[in-house]
């Protein structure tokens, strides 16, 4: 039997102290031994920033890659070896600034993967700039003003992009996020999961004790159900936002690889590269 | 009887010009003659002069020459463009539909034929250029016997009586013609070919098949002129072989979804132009620090920035050895012909996979879009080398949760590769400098061990002929230098020009880099003027050749950056001017 403990590795984070990330990773950590995934058969591929270093801190195969991109190395991997099970994850940066193209797509085109956002508000490793999730007002270095923008909806966002698994989750409520988790990666497509995990150092607004204090939990929402979208979209914008727990799930909805005309049933990698002669001369008598 | 056809068709963008090159050229392919098209289009769907400019001739040819002997418009634009290409010779077929004028300084005669008309009359003016290849046939005295196959497997499916009527357009458009023509009747007939059944296609198709052949199984690309066909072929026959083709949101997810893919295992690649390589700058440096196989085709087109997008051009030679930000190592490849675009693509899955690093394929859009006939490619030198990718079952289990040494420092640079999935080679990678096991370091001592490692990779380049190199003479008076397209009108000027009384050799590079100094080195020493022909503005293969090999005081640029090829005419006069 895996457990968690499997998916440690014995390397230290160099996040600070108190930073939301380590929550997240042991999430994902007891999540991917919950769902009984061999170590092996894991792997995590992450963006840059701070969140971005979550792939080398679990024993799992592991792809750190460029800023914003996690999700198209992911994609590739997952069509490769539809055996494994891909998990990517990166920063709010990551994923809703120079990577929100990705993301939105990555949403549209519904691959079985999943998603995990660590939503922090701010940049954390280039020291204190404002992040596409800042809220409207918010100081940081790079908006000495306040910022100007309004903040991006991570939620709305994906709800009108197609997706067909939404769930939010917060860093110290690590049980509901080892739970989100774990049905993320059951989920047949693309799982998108935002989660809170703040930042001790640069955001001294959005702390643990006002998330505390503003989050409502879907699962306290009487008679709530997560399969009816129209109903996801008004709790979100009702709550702006602050909720936990699965938003939304299309079950039903066909994943990409199972609408690709002709994906082979068994893992690409598997595939003899070598075609025979005879398929080649056919290839060949097209330009005859 | 002409050695060689010229022969060119003409008329605005979107009524069936390309169809009307095409349907010509498979004719005259069945017949066993060789040849070699050139497509002039604009960035435009429909509208916009175009034409189709085709040599066919009974022995091989790679480049489009300089005049005409037939002209057939659809439109008095493609008179007045194209009507200096003509010699006495020469003979225009125009569309009585537009009311044909020839310009007055035009010596080739107009016969003006009613295509259109004809057509109309066998029950749609679409035929028209069934009309136009007719009255072409009348010209060269074809048997209409010839188009019966093509017509057959172009319309087979649409019925009988689709076939029938474009049929009796040919017939009529070589009757009206034979009327016209008298005893001119038969006037242009070529030299007869040998009958030989060959391939006819574009170079993207040739890298297509390449990729294919070499087994890719996973495409991530972005529409752009002039690689797109190479994404529809994959599209069309990847489903064939259980493989599949995304169509990305951007460049940068093509590059890095299949860094990705290869990552996992599989074969996979991405084809783009100019723009989209810029864009993937960053995923090739990720491919060459983080030591993943990654291959890109660029077929070049005229730049900068959006530039000439449907234009000849070799701009992207420097940018494509040296672009991304830092030091990797990175092998390009630029094929010359059909049968190398082939070859070289399954060369390139090869090495990017042995050395582990990404490869460019380096293409123009000559020839990548330009019809070639080409050879059938010989399916026992298909050969397919993955280096030293290991095998599950050769890996002892590891030690207390120890990494899989992925970045080993080893003698060629070149490491183990273990694949995702695979029980006991957990590792990490990362873009970041790291150590043997992927884990990220700062340290000095390991940046260098690293460093060195990866651009030791270099070193071991196993390319096969890295240089077409035609060098009859020991002492030459000049070898001609080039790259990609441009190999067919150096070979028919060196031709051109030992027949002359020159001695002229001629070295075609294939293998860009890391340069072939070794070969390069003594075809330059021996000759006495080293004269390298591209399409850009500031000679970038001319400086990389002077920074390998030197010959500063004796390498000559000719430079063309006007958008359209050389061809062997004009090229000889520009040669002759700058060697006096």
């Amino acid at each position: 039997m895996v457990t968690f403990k499997d998916f440690r590795n014995n390397v230290k984070p160099n996040w600070c102290p108190g930073c939301g990330d380590f929550s997240v990773q042991a999430a994902i950590q007891r999540a991917a031994a919950n769902v009984g995934i061999q170590p092996h058969d894991l792997a995590v591929i992450s963006g840059i920033g701070c969140s971005g270093r979550i792939s080398g801190y679990i024993h799992s195969y592991g792809f750190h890659g460029i800023h914003g991109r996690a999700l198209p190395i992911a994609q590739g991997l997952k069509m490769a070896n539809k055996d494994l099970h891909v998990i990517a994850s990166g920063g709010d940066g990551d994923g809703f600034a120079i990577g929100i193209g990705h993301t939105i797509h990555s949403i549209r085109r519904n691959i079985d993967m999943t998603y995990v956002v660590m939503d922090n508000q701010i940049y954390g490793l280039t020291k204190g700039q404002t992040s596409p999730r800042s809220a409207e007002g918010f100081k940081t270095k790079s908006t000495p003003g306040g910022a100007i923008e309004p903040s991006l909806k991570p939620l709305e966002l994906a709800l009108t992009s197609g997706a067909t698994f939404v769930a939010q989750g917060f860093s110290s409520d690590i049980k509901e996020l080892t739970a989100i988790i774990e049905a993320g990666i059951n989920h047949k497509g693309f799982a998108f999961i935002n989660v809170f995990s703040p930042c001790v150092t640069y955001n001294k607004v959005n702390t643990y004790d006002w998330f505390k204090e503003n989050l409502t939990k879907l699962s306290n929402v009487e008679g709530y159900d997560h399969t009816n979208r129209e109903e996801a979209m008004r709790v979100v914008m009702e709550n702006e936002g602050l909720v936990t727990g699965i938003i939304y799930q299309n079950e039903n909805a066909p994943s990409y690889q199972e609408q690709v005309p002709g994906y082979a049933p068994t893992p690409l990698v598997d595939q003899n590269l070598k075609m025979s002669e005879k398929e080649f001369n056919t290839l060949l008598q097209d330009f005859m | 009887m002409l050695q060689q056809l010229s022969w060119k068709v003409g008329g605005q963008q979107g009524e069936g010009i390309e169809s009307t090159g095409e349907m010509f050229s498979m004719a005259m392919n069945r017949l066993g003659y060789y040849l070699y098209g050139y497509r002039h289009f604009s960035s435009r769907i429909k509208g916009g002069h175009t034409n189709n400019k085709i040599c066919v001739r009974p022995t091989q040819v790679r480049t489009i020459p300089d005049n005409l002997d037939i002209l057939v418009a659809f439109d008095q634009e493609t008179i007045d463009v194209n009507y200096k290409e003509l010699t006495e010779k020469s003979v225009i077929l125009a569309d009585a539909k537009f009311s044909p004028v020839a310009p007055e300084d035009c010596i080739a005669p107009m016969y003006i034929v009613p295509f259109t008309e004809v057509a109309a009359e066998l029950g749609t003016s679409l035929m028209k250029n069934m009309v136009a290849i007719g009255a072409t046939s009348a010209l060269l005295n074809l048997d209409k016997a010839v188009f019966q196959e093509v017509v057959n497997e172009i319309f087979g499916k649409k019925g009988q009586e689709v076939v029938e009527k474009n049929m009796q357009a040919i017939q009529q458009g070589f009757d009206t013609m034979a009327e016209q023509l008298g005893d001119r009747l038969g006037e242009w007939e070529l030299v007869p070919a040998d009958g030989q059944h060959r391939m006819f296609m574009i170079g993207n198709d040739a890298i297509a098949l390449g990729a294919l052949a070499a087994g890719v199984r996973f495409m991530a690309a972005y529409p752009i002129t002039p690689a797109s066909e190479i994404m529809e072929y994959m599209i069309k026959k990847l489903p064939l072989f259980g493989g599949a083709v995304i169509q990305t949101e951007d460049e940068i997810a093509a590059a890095t979804m299949a860094i990705g893919s290869n990552y996992g295992g599989v074969r996979a690649f991405t084809a783009s132009a100019g723009p989209g390589l810029s864009l993937m700058m960053e995923a090739i440096g990720l491919s060459g620090m983080t030591e993943q196989p990654l291959v890109i085709v660029d077929t070049q087109r005229g730049g900068p920035s959006t530039g000439l997008p449907t234009k000849q051009e070799q701009s992207d030679l420097m940018q494509m050895i040296y672009g991304t930000h830092g030091e990797i190592p990175k092998v390009v490849i630029a094929p010359s012909t059909g049968e190398e675009a082939f070859f070289d693509t399954i060369q390139a899955f090869n090495i990017a996979e042995e050395l582990q690093l990404p490869v460019i394929i380096l293409s123009d859009l000559q020839l990548s879009l330009g019809k070639q006939t080409v050879e059938p490619f010989d399916y026992s030198k298909i050969e397919i080398r993955r280096g030293k990718l290991v095998q599950n079952e050769e890996i002892p289990e590891a030690v207390d949760k120890s990494y899989f040494k992925r970045f080993e420092v080893t003698d060629d640079g070149v490491s183990p590769r273990v694949l995702p999935g695979t029980e006991h080679a957990i590792h990490h990678v990362t873009g970041v400098e790291h150590d043997e096991t992927g884990k990220p370091s700062e340290a000095a001592s390991n940046r260098i061990a690293q460093m060195d490692k990866r651009m030791k990779k270099l070193q071991h380049v196993n390319f096969n002929e890295p240089v077409y190199v035609n060098a009859p003479y020991e002492e030459a008076d000049i070898l001609f230098v080039g790259f990609n397209s441009t190999r067919g009108v150096l070979e028919e000027l060196q031709q051109t020009l030992i027949a002359q009384g020159m001695k002229v050799n001629h070295a075609h590079i294939r293998l860009i880099h890391p340069f072939p100094s070794g070969e390069m080195q003594p075809l330059v020493a021996n000759a006495k003027k080293v004269v390298v022909v591209e399409n850009n503005a500031t000679g970038q293969l001319a400086n990389i050749l002077k920074m390998n090999v030197g010959g500063h005081d004796k390498v000559i640029n000719v430079l063309k950056y006007d958008g359209t090829p050389f061809l062997p005419l004009q090229l000889e006069k520009q040669v002759k001017e700058l060697l006096n």
